[in-house]
This record gives structure tokens, sequence and C-alpha cells, in this order.
């Protein structure tokens, strides 16, 4: 960070931007080879090894002239973890070993020659080229448009993809109104999960009587299994900063602030850098590049709530309270932070915005359906092949994104349910593939677009283990201010509780549904208005399996521990005595060579000799 | 990092205050981050400090720094494990490589181990569901586990 601040000049004028672009376009050959690696999300598998190691291989074989390594933010199939591109020849490589290192430079740097053996398997064919791999194809990047390709640390990287092109554009061409029209044309909703219509959120604050206005950047992605606004704050800090100048200059602010999530390091680490850099270069702070439009950013980190992500909430928190959620009316664009006028996006919706600005709302418009435009991201995880991130446009159907996109479903295990919208959303269960995905065609089947985290379950999950794991979730997040959400999913949670410990009664399932409905309709904010969604759309949909539960006290998943059994099938064990070593209640007894067996009394189902077997001899009954 | 109370510096805070470019209650809760980064955890002492020095009752503070899971009033250990138990860390076994730790460690979560090598804490998400069932040391993943590699991560923390 405090390289950058020497290393940039201050641009000045509109044409100073022009001139600094045309600059870093001709200093960039893009026929020259090139190495982009993935160096946040493959982190885990060892990116760092492989980016060390192909650094000294190209010092070795003498190319360090001749070839650049890029190190960029999230390219999308995590599953291939560690990936990497190579330029110019457009091949995309997985599950990288530092070993590869040595034949990735020697091979496909020097002579531009693939790597069949790193290429993604399509039935025993490896597919090198990243055009033609699959879970490419029927994506469409306007917010990643820019991750995995450019160094998220070097904002010459992002001006060169035409990066603040659209600020300048605003700055020159448009007026604040001009703008929010733009805006409204492309028909964007809030990708935070609510998918209010963001032009019309703009024209609210714009209109809001005040001289003092402040603009947020919800950056607090709490839902479990979504990790989008980590992908593009990682990978691409500059587009949040830019659509965020954009909507100051737009609805009068000259304030802003982006509540990030402490627990993601590295896009706190780039956020800080991006804002340096661009302050430095006048592309924040006061007389941005040279007119009399000022912003500046300030970084706040989230302190571990979930609710803080409930904008009300949120503000309560950058004023150093408790973050607890407030009654709307009044709405943030009348009384926001401090008590002033105020408009929060969310980090996607604000990754959107330049190229709508630059490229005209009609042309964003045009991708999607009739009430849900442009692309949305999705988080893909859980039991599907191809677990990262991808974009696509809306209207795109469910099977398209998991089984052409997401390669299908691990293992050969059968499809159960798409869980979309994490806490606030719901089950889609395999009747319903075929379903757009768009806002009203969710919220029809009882699930919602949400924030964007899709998590596919499989035959192995239990639903009625994944609703209590939610409600379990919003009950240790809730903030307790209101009534029926801090009391009414406790008592949702006690009645789940005991249907997965086999106790439960068949008039549950009615009161569970009662309960959750008067939750929704009479909660404070979002989390408990939504927090039994995952609940309530389980039961639409798997009814029998919670009545297995309860009529048969059986968990057809074999999931729930009090409703489980774990046998030893004799034929099949060698009496090679792990799992009686392992087991931590002692409960396993049988000699050497000889089979074994579980004493059902002492076993407490941890499920470590199941783990541990190397036989597969232990089975769940 | 950890210091016992009676040895507290709280001249620290004096520096973690000035540099805070607002004042009062806006700069609270950035002043108890990079005041529990400084001494490891939030000790009785240095929320009163904290109080005094921004001019707020300690009440306060108490309920900003209770309410916040990222706020702790005990000392922690060297090492933080964050065993993630998100939805595909859940449906992935996230639950067991948790009961291995805690069996492993012989703490449950939100605990910390009696020689200061580990506080074992449960996280909604770390966001980085593609390495389900995963674990965070420190600032270090630990993704496609078992509860059968518990050992084996722990050992590389001393």
């Amino acid at each position: 960070m405090t390289d950058s601040e020497g290393k940039y000049a201050r641009l000045t004028s509109l044409e100073d931007l022009a001139r600094y672009r045309e600059r870093v376009r001709q200093e960039h050959d893009p026929q020259r080879p090139r190495v982009r690696v993935c160096m946040t999300g493959c982190r885990a598998f060892g990116a760092v090894q492989v980016r060390d190691a192909l650094a000294r291989e190209i010092e070795e074989q003498g190319l360090a002239r001749e070839v650049d390594l890029v190190e960029t933010g999230c390219h999308g199939l995590c599953a291939g973890a560690p990936v990497l591109a190579v330029d110019p020849y457009g091949f995309f490589y997985q599950h990288v070993r530092p070993e590869d290192a040595s034949d990735i430079v020697g091979t496909t740097l020097k002579s531009g020659a693939p790597l069949e053996r790193l290429g993604y398997d399509v039935n025993g064919t490896r597919v090198i080229d990243r055009e033609q791999v699959p879970f490419f194809r029927g994506q469409r990047f306007v917010v990643l448009r820019n991750c995995g390709q450019i160094d998220p640390t070097r904002v010459e990287d992002y001006i060169r993809r035409d990066g603040y092109a659209a600020l300048a554009r605003a700055l020159s061409e448009l007026s604040p109104e001009d703008v929010i029209e733009q805006v409204k044309a492309s028909g964007l909703r809030g990708r935070g999960g609510a998918g209010f219509p963001t032009g019309r959120k703009w024209e609210l604050a714009r209109s809001s009587p005040g001289d003092k206005k402040y603009l947020i950047c919800n950056a607090d992605e709490g839902d479990p299994g979504a990790f989008m606004d980590r992908g593009v704050l990682e990978g691409d800090p500059h587009s949040v900063l830019e659509g965020m100048a954009i909507a100051a200059y737009a609805i009068g602010a000259d304030e802003g602030y982006i509540y990030v999530r402490a627990e993601y390091p590295i896009a706190v680490r780039h956020l800080r850098i991006a804002i340096a850099q661009a302050e430095a270069m006048g592309l924040l702070g006061s007389s941005i590049l040279g007119t009399d439009f000022g912003f500046t950013v300030r970084l706040k980190e989230g302190a571990g709530a979930f609710v803080c992500g409930e904008e009300t909430a949120l503000m309560a928190s950058i004023e150093g309270r408790r973050g607890m959620p407030n009654p709307r009316p009044p709405f943030p664009a009348q009384s926001g932070l401090w008590g002033k006028p105020t408009n929060i996006n969310n980090v996607e919706t604000f990754a959107n915005i330049a190229p709508i600005v630059l490229r005209g709302g009609e042309w964003y418009a045009s991708v999607g359906t009739e009430g849900s435009k442009g692309t949305k991201v999705f988080s893909l995880a859980g039991k599907v092949a191809n677990t990262g991130l991808v974009e696509v446009p809306m209207g795109i159907t469910l099977r398209e994104v998991i089984f052409d996109i997401g390669g299908g479903m691990q293992g050969g295990h059968e499809f159960k349910a798409a869980q979309m919208g994490g806490p606030s959303g719901g089950c889609v269960p395999a009747q319903h593939l075929d379903l757009p995905i768009d806002y009203e065609s969710l919220t029809a089947v009882g699930s919602i677009m949400g924030s964007g985290g899709m998590i596919v379950v499989d035959d192995a999950t239990c639903i009625v283990d994944l609703a209590r794991f939610f409600l379990n979730f919003v009950q240790s997040e809730s903030c307790g201010k209101c009534v029926p959400c801090r009391v009414g999913t406790r008592r949702m949670l006690e009645i789940l509780t005991r249907i997965t410990q086999g106790e439960g009664r068949e008039e549950d399932l009615e009161a569970l549904g009662r309960l959750g409905r008067v939750i929704k309709d009479s909660s404070l904010c979002g989390l408990g208005q939504t927090g039994p969604n995952p609940v309530l759309s389980t039961l639409r949909y798997f009814r029998d399996e919670y009545l297995a539960h309860i009529r048969d006290r059986r968990c057809p998943a074999g999931v729930c521990h009090e409703l489980i059994c774990y046998i030893i099938d004799p034929e099949v064990c060698t009496g090679c005595t792990l799992c009686a070593r392992k087991c931590p209640q002692g409960a396993i007894a049988g000699d050497k060579k000889q089979p074994h067996t579980i004493d059902a009394a002492q076993c407490v189902k941890c499920g470590l000799c199941l783990e541990v077997c190397k036989f597969d001899a232990v089975k769940v009954g | 990092m950890t210091e016992h109370v009676e040895e507290l510096d709280l001249a620290a805070l004096e520096r973690i205050i000035a540099a805070e470019r607002v004042t009062g209650r806006a700069a609270l809760i950035p002043v108890l981050q990079q005041a529990q980064d400084h001494y490891g955890y939030l000790p009785e002492a240095v929320l009163e400090e904290i109080a005094r020095r921004l001019r707020l009752p300690l009440s306060i503070v108490y309920g900003v720094v209770t309410f916040y899971a990222q706020f702790h009033l005990t000392p922690r250990g060297r090492h933080t494990i964050r065993s993630c138990q998100g939805t595909a860390c859940h449906v992935k076994g996230g639950k067991a490589v948790l009961e291995a730790l805690q069996r492993a460690l012989g703490i449950r979560s939100g605990e910390t181990t009696p020689d200061l090598r580990f506080t074992l804490e449960t996280m909604a998400c770390l966001g980085c569901c593609f390495l389900a069932p995963a674990l965070l040391i420190d600032d270090q993943y630990f993704g496609k586990l078992t509860a059968r590699d518990v050992e084996s991560v722990l050992e590389q923390f001393s």
C-alpha cells in the first residue's frame, strides 16, 4: 500500500485519465506470454507454492524478460484449484501442482504448446481451451469481467480495461439525473437479496432534502454458503469503488463507507490498496479528475454479527452502537447514517454500475427476463461437481447452471434440491429444475433470488436437518430486539430439534407452519421476516421426509444421529482394529483379524469408525 | 501478544485513539478492534480506559463488546481455529470435523486450551464453500477435510 502512493501520480483532468489509459495500453502487449494465477481462493490448495515454483522456473529457464507472472483474483472454477490461465493461448489449467511449473514454463510459455494433463476433463477428454470448457461456456461476465483477468492490486490493470471510464463519462457528459435515468433504464435490481430497483433507490436518495448525504457499500456478506462479494472485492476492488463514486455523484453524496466483513482478510487488504491508489490518482477524494465533484471512501470492518447485513443495523454499527435494526420508515434515504439521507447498495450492485453507465442502460436491459435484467453471480457449492463462482444471464434455468456449468452432481449422487438465498431462502426441488432464474419465478416456488448462494444437496442430505441448520443460524444471530424473531425462532428450533431426535409429533408440522407465518408477518427486520423460509419451503416440498422422522422414527438420508445406528458388516470387516482404536467411547470390540462389533448402548454416533474404515465395512442402519 | 492484566501498558491505547479520524461513539468499534489486536483480548482495564478516553459510559462499551462475536473478554490461544459450520460445510461433514477437533483438543467450541495453544471457534461461513468442510487456523485455510485429517493439521501449529 505504501509503495503505491509514490508510484501513482495524480490525474487532474479527464484528458489526463485518457492519456494514462493510452499509455498503460501501449505498455501492455497482448501477445506477450502471461500466466495468470489465482492467488485468492486457490491459496488453500497451494497457489502460493505454485506461484513460487513458476517464478523460479521462469528465472531458471531464462524467460524473465519475455513473460509475465500475474497474481489475480478468482477465476471461478474453484473445484479445480489451484487454477491458472495462460495468455495469449487461452489455455486454462487446473489442479496445478508446483511440480508442473517446469513443464508450464518449458512447454507452454516457451513454445505455446498445451499440457493436456492439466485440462478440464469431459468424459475422459481433456479440454485446454478456456472458451471450450463447459463451465465457462454458458456464462456471461459483467460483474466478474475483470476477476481472474487482472492483478487486483494494480489500478493500471483496471484502467487498461476501461476502468474509471464510466466515472469520467458521468462527470463529463451526464448530469446526476441522467445517470439515474440510465440505471433505471437498465432495470438493475439490488443484488443483496431484496431486489429493490437500484435507479429508484438512487432517485429517492437524490430527491431527499439535505445538504449532507452518505453512501454505503454493504460488503457484510454473511449468508452461509455465499461468497460472490468476496470474489469481487478480492478480484476487482476498483469496480466497486468506481460504482460507488458514480452513485455518490448521482445522489449527491460526498462521503462513503464500505462495511466489510473482517473475516475476509484478503478482501480488506485489496480494498485498502485500491482506496489508497484511487486517492493518490485523484479518482477518489476532493476534486476528482479536476472536476468540482469530491467523494471520500472509508473502510469499516464488521465485528461479527450477521444482522449487520440489514441496512439499519449496519448503520447502527458504523455509528459505534450495537448492530440492532430499527423500524422503517424512516427509510435510510430519508434518515440514515447519523440522521442524514443515506443510500445503501450491495457490492455486486455497485460492480454492475460502471458497465451500465459506459454502455447504456438499454444494453444492460437487453439481457435477462421481463422483470429481472442483466446477469447474476452465484456461488455454487455443496454436492455439485464444479463448485465455484458463476455469472449467468437472468432467465437461465437451474438445470443449465447445475448440470451444464456446474458439471452435475458429485459422485453420481441424485439431485435432491438447490438451496437458494441462504437462511432467508428456500429449497428448489427437482421438479422445478427447469425454472428460469429470475426474481418472480423463484418467489413463486417459495424460494428467493437472495444474494446468490446456491447450495446443491443430494440424497445423502437430510432436509429436516438442513432446515434445522438454518433455523439454528437465525436463532443464534437474532439480535433479540423483537419478540417474534427472538422467541418465535427458538420455539421453531425446539420443535425441529425434537423431530430430528425422533420425538416429533404430527401436529408439529402444523405448528411450524403457523409459527413461521406469524414470525414472517411480525418481525422487525429482514432476518426474522425471512428466517422461517427454509422451514416453510421444505415443509412444502419434502413433507414426506418430515413424516418419516415423525411416524417411522427414521431419517431416510441417514443423517440424524438419534435415528441411525452404525453397524459393522462382518463379511467386509478384516479385523484391522483401526476403528476400535479410534472409537472415543471404546464401544467397538473384536479380536485382531476377526470381525468387530459396535455396542449400540455405548455408541455416541460420532461416525468416526465410518470415517476411518479403509474397507467400507461400517454401515449406517 | 497476550499480556497479564497487571503488566498492561495502557499507553498503546492513547496511540490507537489518537490515530482515529473520528471521536466518541463512532470511534468505539475500530478502537476496540485495534485494542484487541494489540492486547490479544479485551481485559477490564482496557475497557475502562477506552470508556474514559472516548467519554462513554462503561456500560455502553461493555454492551458493544458483548454484542459482536469478534470481541473477547478472556485471553486467547496463540492460534485461533475457526471451524466452518456454513451450509456447504454442514452438508459435507463439517460437524464431524468439529467433533474431531473438540475431541483432539479436549475443549468445546468457544473455549481455549489450558496451555493457551489453541482457541476453538465455529463460524457460520468462512465464504470458501468450495473447500467444504473447511477450517481457518489463524490466516491459513484447510479444505476438504475429514475427521481423520484433524490431528495432522493441528500438528502444524505449536
